[in-house]
């Protein structure tokens, strides 16, 4: 019955809290989250809130590329987040979202494997990035997004000596980010589209795409969910829509990290 | 000799001293610890007479036999219905208490109820193993139709409802939404966009603020800075 | 070894800087954060709720499940693998045990309380801080409860007993540092958590459970002060 009621909404072109149909709620990106870790970020949206963790180990490289480090992404739909989750080993909602968070980050090539190799052929840095939930109110990978990249971006390598990690001494080396993949998931309810929605929103989505792009336009990760299809016209109104939404994200983004 | 340590309206945490003296009797939410009176729940004190009882803050629903409350279908059985109430257990509505029209033996009874559809309905019975039964029989007893459904903490349900409807009138009045309060804490809010937001913003109001006196004052006076907003 | 010091420099008797906070998951039923030093323990409690698959429902009493969890990006060295451990389902059952013993069971027949623990940073005492921040998840969420419970690690360090161990206590070796993390309820000073890691004498023993008592009983103003202070702020908007 919401499913049709929220019509009345879109049509007036509001949202059941207000908000205008391609407004995301407020934005807040901190780092008050683990000094244990080699850098982590809390994403505060609207009511959801999650955490972004970064550890490193050093280990081998893949045979096929011995010069570049790895990166891993991990996400894990902790149940005190949704009455909803189950305790257990990752659903495949938690296996979409960090394969989709990697995608766009690995594409875009943001971050250079290159410099995370130690000693080629035998020593790289494994670069562990994971993404939990605290409080669940929708648009989990929109958050995870931000909060992945803020992780990476603030992260500091720990002191190596020799084959031995000092996790307690960090350096003041990081990982430069060459740019900055934000995803953006579009989402249709009839004929409207919205981004950022909430919990009370989420069962009326039909279908949904994340499209995660960069700055100068190009698109580094698309992924389509729901139900429903999208016509060739949706795509393009949805592209359109995360990229011009990916810019103001971005804003955010460079203002809560501008001197980390 | 008693001594009251704790006065009336305050919060009280589970172990709190309440009161000491065997003059009182400890009510709901409370328990006797020797001389003394002891919270068993986060709730405020109130004292009625002798007996020392507790307004609960939170909680979810304990289903209670007469309440109405609204609740969603979430299984057709070939006897009935079951519908989840926002508690720990569910309620089966049986055929008979459903409708008064006469349902033959197989027929389709999503025709009359299906999955998803709120319901607004009374406890007729709860056992004490916590099996509910519901009925439809009775005045304002209703499949809902379009509208938002909303869940509050079920304690607020009290305040948000007012001394004899008094605070959920004057909402519907002032934003001319249809609005119907399920004990349970599931409201249904049925209006037009911008004035439901407006009853759904005050019902949330009352519920973080149930605990502070003068409260319908300020949620009236609320509602009008809402609506010269909206006019603006 | 005699020391007059602790290696942050308290006295044998105190603890870490404490903080407590009340619903910080805004979804669950209730919800706390606690921290004791460095360690920071979130935990959100849904429930009384319905519980699945149906045949671990009790129609005598109500079950209580408690999970304890710690984020891949807590840990003081390496990453912490996500998942289970043999470490984590002991500590998720004692804490368990810890709280039921100040639950009414009986109120939710057939149905489960779940109580989700996690870390996102931990600097040793977790499964205290853990307890601590549970029992105010539950009151938030109003289960009844006779009382709360407060949690603390009391150890030996070197030849003397001290409150609250740091996680670079708890590393000393030559002597070991004996690690005895103790629950408590406040109202009673029964004793509802106690383990050990090393070894001791019973007279120590005896003289840790007082220093535990002692400690807890401040642990549970600040758990009192937490709950109070959620609706002041509300008052005040």
């Amino acid at each position: 019955m919401s499913d049709n009621h929220i019509l009345k909404n879109l049509e007036s072109g509001t949202r059941f809290d207000g908000r205008k149909l391609l407004e995301y709620r407020k934005i807040e990106i901190k780092f008050d989250v683990s000094v244990n870790a080699e850098g982590a970020a809390r994403v505060i949206l609207g009511d959801t809130e999650v955490l972004a963790g970064v550890k490193v180990e050093m280990g081998t490289p893949y045979p096929d590329i011995p010069e570049e480090g790895v990166l891993m992404v991990g996400a894990e739909l902790l149940p005190m987040s949704n009455p909803d989750f189950e305790s257990g080993p990752p659903s495949i909602h938690a296996i979409e979202l960090a394969r989709v968070v990697d995608r766009g980050i690995r594409e875009s090539k943001c971050v250079d494997f290159k410099k995370l190799c130690i000693t080629p052929n035998e020593k790289v840095w494994t670069v562990c990035l994971d993404l939990v939930p605290v409080n669940d109110d929708g648009d989990l990978l929109d958050a995870f997004g931000l909060a992945g990249l803020a992780a990476l971006k603030t992260m500091k390598f720990p002191k190596v000596d020799g084959d031995k990690i000092d996790y307690h001494e960090k350096t003041s080396a990081g990982i430069e980010l060459r740019n900055l993949p934000i995803p953006v998931t579009v989402c249709k309810i009839d004929k409207y589209f919205i981004v950022d929605p909430s919990n009370e929103e989420e069962p009326a989505i039909e279908a949904r795409l994340t499209v995660t792009s960069l700055e100068d336009g190009s698109l580094c990760a698309l992924q389509k969910g729901g139900d429903k299809p999208l016509t060739s016209e949706d795509i393009s109104t949805m592209v359109d829509i995360a990229i011009e939404k990916g810019k103001e994200l971005r804003r955010v983004f460079e203002s809560a990290t501008k001197h980390r | 000799m008693t001594e009251t340590k704790v006065k009336e309206n305050e919060i009280v945490v589970p172990g709190e001293e309440i009161v000491s003296g065997m003059g009182y009797l400890p009510a709901y939410g409370t328990y006797r610890d020797g001389e003394m009176i002891r919270a068993n729940k986060l709730g405020i004190v109130h004292v009625d007479g002798r007996a020392i009882k507790l307004v609960p803050l939170s909680g979810n629903y304990l289903p209670k036999r007469g309440d109405v409350m609204i609740g969603k279908v979430i299984d057709v059985t070939y006897s009935g219905w079951i519908v989840d109430t926002n508690s720990a257990y569910r309620a089966m509505l049986g055929l008979k208490e459903a409708t008064s029209d006469f349902i033959r033996k197989g027929a389709d009874l999503t025709k009359y109820f299906n999955f998803g559809d709120y319901l607004v309905a009374k406890i007729l019975n709860v056992t004490s193993q916590n099996l509910i039964d519901l009925t439809m029989d009775g005045p304002g007893l209703r499949k809902l139709d379009t509208g938002r459904i909303i869940r509050v903490n079920p304690n607020k349900v009290p305040r948000i409802i007012g001394k004899e409807g008094s605070m959920v009138s004057m909402i519907k009045a002032e934003t001319n939404c249809r609005i119907t309060v399920g004990q349970n804490g599931v409201i249904w809010v049925s209006g037009n966009p911008k004035e439901e937001l407006i009853a759904v913003s005050m019902i949330r109001k009352i519920e973080r603020e149930s605990h502070i006196s003068g409260l319908t004052e300020r949620i009236k006076a609320e509602i009008e800075n809402a609506k010269k907003g909206e006019s603006q | 070894m005699t020391s007059s010091k602790r290696l942050d420099g308290r006295g044998f008797e105190e603890t870490r800087e404490i903080e407590a906070k009340i619903g910080i998951v805004k979804r669950a039923d209730g919800s706390a954060m606690f921290r004791m030093g460095k360690t920071v323990a979130y935990a959100a409690v849904y429930g009384p709720r319905d519980l699945y698959p149906k045949f671990l429902q009790n129609p005598e009493k109500g079950i209580m499940r408690c999970n304890y969890n710690m984020m891949p990006f807590s840990g003081q060295g390496e990453r912490v693998r996500p998942g289970p451990s043999r470490r984590s389902r002991e500590i998720g059952m004692v804490t368990e045990k810890a709280l039921s013993s100040v639950v009414n069971l009986d109120e939710f027949k057939n149905a489960v309380v779940d109580v989700f623990i996690e870390f996102p940073q931990t600097d040793a005492g977790s499964r205290c801080t853990g307890i601590c921040a549970a029992a105010l998840a539950l009151a938030d969420a109003g289960i009844t409860m006779k009382d709360l419970v407060a949690a603390v690690a009391v150890g030996k360090v070197g030849d003397r007993l001290a409150v609250d161990l740091s996680y670079e206590e708890e590393a000393l070796k030559d002597p070991d540092t004996t690690d005895i993390p103790m629950a408590f309820v406040p109202s009673t000073g029964e004793i509802v958590l106690l383990q050990m890691d090393g070894i001791i004498s019973k007279d120590e023993l005896m003289e840790a459970i007082e220093l535990g008592k002692n400690a807890c009983k401040k642990l549970n103003e600040i758990q009192v002060a937490a709950l109070k202070k959620k609706f002041e702020v509300d008052k005040n908007e």
